[in-house]
């Protein structure tokens, strides 16, 4: 008999904003990890760095009590992504794992997809990248650099998952929880980024999205995000 | 019977040219030219240069050198793209139309509209490709094509209006080419030879060209609203503020055929001044053209004032930031600049029949060119300059390579335009011959058919 294959994981990241103190090292940790590199002032004006996991500043409460916070934010990764909609040729996916990709040798540079984002986490290579001093002899060999002209964004560190799947295979095992990590989680000083599977019930991740606390970004526009935010509290 | 053909016999010698062969004026420029051709061309040419250099730039190093930033990723090439394809709506719109309503007077004026449509629609697909962040994957589009995107509706819809307008550009000039065959010899007599297709002028031919001409009339109309909708599906299918709106299509067509007749009064008034057709392009024409001008005016104002008052109406924030952004923010000068370029100033002149002359109409035409280009500006670059979520500074603005390779589109237009005028007759020689000799018995004949016979049959049936 054959066994239905079971879903894979549906992977998944919460943010909860309680205990994160926008210190940004995941950010930081992301440029790293990624590839990015690190906008000049000049680009920074022209308001063309690329931070694939974003400090966005907003403002909460009405005058006299304002508070000027720091939401950190990633791809979505919808689950029903306006982007790859809108894409001409394909080159943003979203694979069995539920993570939207970008093929970066099929992307065309259009920009159609960074204007149907409505999270506006698409990024743009506007010149060929380059790195100050040796900073460019330390990239991570498993993420590969973009050209000038195409689109990017988080991957949720796709390679990782793919170096873990391949281990797990070599060791005739199944992928197991804690074994695929984001760079950004890891690197969160307060463990407010968790990262993990959705659909497994035993998950952190999981647990903290049956938060009452927990939101979604823009969620009446029915993107589906896998990115859920737990509101600070009232302490 | 015998009565209705004398009528028109006498009408007809009337229109017959006094003095010389006729309709030689129309020749002339194709078998002439002055300095003037030269030097303009030479000022175009060195413009368009100038814009392939820009170009040249922008290929070596990336879109870096567009003022271009997050999250205003899109600007003045996509914006170029929606006017040059509105603008393109002048060919099918005018002269389909005014075709198949036998409008007599549309003559003169078919054929300089037929053309700036097959022009214009290679600087509205080429503004795509000057956008693309990879102009070298472009064949990807095709390898890998997703017809759940709207830009490859866009694709195939503006390749088969270029087809359809390019064919239904050919078919009525081939008798003209016919004239010129036989009026050159050496290499452009070859040349001529070739594209007239063997054209005798035998009443069979003009049957089977009759016949292909309104079928192709029939079908580039639908194409041309198809290609304008989808132009504007491309920003209505996505869930930006004021972009994701179900009255774009019909917004964006009418927009289209406004700026297209506005482009068409602005080619006949140059042609007409500089290769001295005033007996051709008549003030009536103009004051022709001015009224649907007008009646399209007054529907550019309808559609923006729905747009606006219901965006209003349903005040969401985030429409509401692009609303006020376009009201009263940082693109307050573009949109009411854009309101009296394509409302205030044609609705003035063109409502008066003492300023809808040769002149008056000029003077709205531009001002609703410019008016519609601004259109396509505050659709385009304020949705995206005020996105969902806050932490973007938006500031954007064209820099020097976006402005001369602009500049640059429209002079390589303009001088496409000019030796086209050389190489063809730009009025239709054959069309305003059949006007003199064949149309005037036909309309009185089919002026008679409207009204009561008089002689007791209604349809020429016994009542």
């Amino acid at each position: 008999m054959n066994e239905r294959p079971k879903a894979g994981p549906r992977w998944g990241m919460a943010i909860d904003l309680d205990r994160c103190t926008a210190c940004q090292a995941c950010s930081t940790a992301c440029q790293m990890e990624n590839n990015i590199p690190p906008p000049t002032p000049e680009a920074a004006a022209q308001r063309r760095a690329i931070r694939w996991m974003d400090l966005v500043p907003y403002l909460e409460g009405e005058f006299p009590r304002v508070k000027l916070r720091l939401l950190p934010r990633p791809c979505m990764h919808c689950d029903n992504p306006p982007c790859i909609k809108v894409c001409p040729v394909g080159a943003t996916v979203k694979g069995q794992d539920g993570i939207v990709a970008q093929v970066y040798p099929r992307c065309i540079g259009c920009r159609y997809c960074t204007t149907a984002c409505p999270y506006t986490v698409r990024y743009f290579n506007w010149y060929e990248p380059s790195w100050p001093g040796d900073l460019g002899q330390a990239l991570n060999p498993d993420v590969s650099v973009r050209p000038k002209g195409v689109v990017e964004k988080c991957t949720f560190c796709h390679h990782r998952l793919q170096k873990a799947r391949d281990l797990a295979a070599a060791e005739k095992r199944e992928l197991g929880p804690g074994e695929y990590n984001t760079a950004c989680a890891e690197a969160c000083p307060t463990q407010a980024i968790v990262f993990g599977d959705l659909d497994d019930p035993h998950s952190e991740v999981a647990r903290m999205t049956r938060s009452p606390r927990a939101f979604r970004l823009l969620e009446d526009l029915g993107t589906e995000p896998k990115v859920i935010y737990l509101r600070e509290g009232e302490a | 019977m015998s009565q209705r053909a004398q009528e028109a016999e006498v009408i007809t010698t009337a229109l017959r040219p006094q003095h010389g062969s006729e309709d030689e004026a129309l020749i002339a420029p194709v078998l002439r030219t002055t300095w003037r051709f030269w030097a303009m061309g030479a000022v175009l040419a060195a413009v368009a240069l100038w814009g392939v250099n820009a170009y040249l730039v922008q290929f070596r190093w990336g879109l870096g050198v567009t003022g271009l930033n997050r999250p205003t990723y899109w600007g003045i090439y996509i914006t170029n793209f929606v006017f040059f394809i509105g603008i393109s709506h002048a060919g099918t719109l005018i002269s389909a139309i005014l075709r198949l309503a036998r409008a007599e007077w549309r003559r003169a004026i078919t054929r300089s509209a037929e053309v700036i449509t097959v022009l214009v629609i290679f600087f509205g697909i080429g503004s795509i490709l000057i956008d693309m962040g990879r102009p070298d994957r472009l064949l990807n589009i095709i390898k890998h094509g997703r017809f759940q995107s709207p830009l490859l509706w866009d694709v195939v819809s503006v390749s088969t209006y270029l087809t359809g307008s390019t064919v239904y550009l050919f078919l009525p000039l081939i008798p003209d080419i016919a004239i010129l065959r036989d009026r050159t010899s050496g290499f452009r007599h070859r040349f001529y030879r070739a594209l007239a297709l063997g054209w005798t002028g035998t009443p069979r031919q003009h049957r089977v060209l009759e016949i292909l001409i309104s079928i192709m009339a029939v079908v580039v109309i639908p194409i041309a609203i198809s290609v304008h909708t989808v132009v504007s599906f491309v920003f209505a299918m996505t869930i930006q503020p004021m972009w994701h709106s179900a009255i774009f299509g019909p917004y964006f067509v009418a927009g289209a055929i406004f700026s297209g007749i506005a482009a068409l009064i602005l080619a006949m008034a140059i042609i007409r001044s500089v290769y001295r057709l005033h007996d051709y392009l008549k003030p009536v024409h103009f004051d022709y053209l001015g009224v649907l001008l007008l009646v399209m005016t007054l529907l550019w104002f309808y559609f923006t004032f729905s747009e606006y008052l219901v965006t209003f109406y349903g005040s969401e924030p985030v429409h509401m930031a692009v609303w006020w952004a376009k009201i009263a923010g940082p693109f307050a000068p573009a949109f009411w600049t854009m309101v009296a370029c394509c409302f205030v100033i044609p609705l003035v002149i063109l409502a008066n029949r003492r300023t809808r002359t040769v002149k008056g109409t000029v003077v709205a035409s531009s001002t609703v060119l410019v008016g519609m280009w601004l259109e396509r500006w505050t659709i385009v670059v304020p949705s995206l300059s005020n996105p969902r979520l806050p932490g973007t500074e938006p500031s954007y603005f064209p820099t020097w390579v976006e402005w001369s390779i602009f500049a640059g589109a429209a002079a390589m237009f303009a001088l496409l335009y000019m030796i086209f005028t050389k190489v063809f007759p730009i009025v239709s020689i054959w069309e305003i011959r059949e006007g003199r000799e064949a149309a005037v018995a036909e309309v009185v004949g089919r002026v008679k058919s409207y009204l009561p016979s008089g002689d007791g049959t209604v349809g020429g049936r016994a009542a």
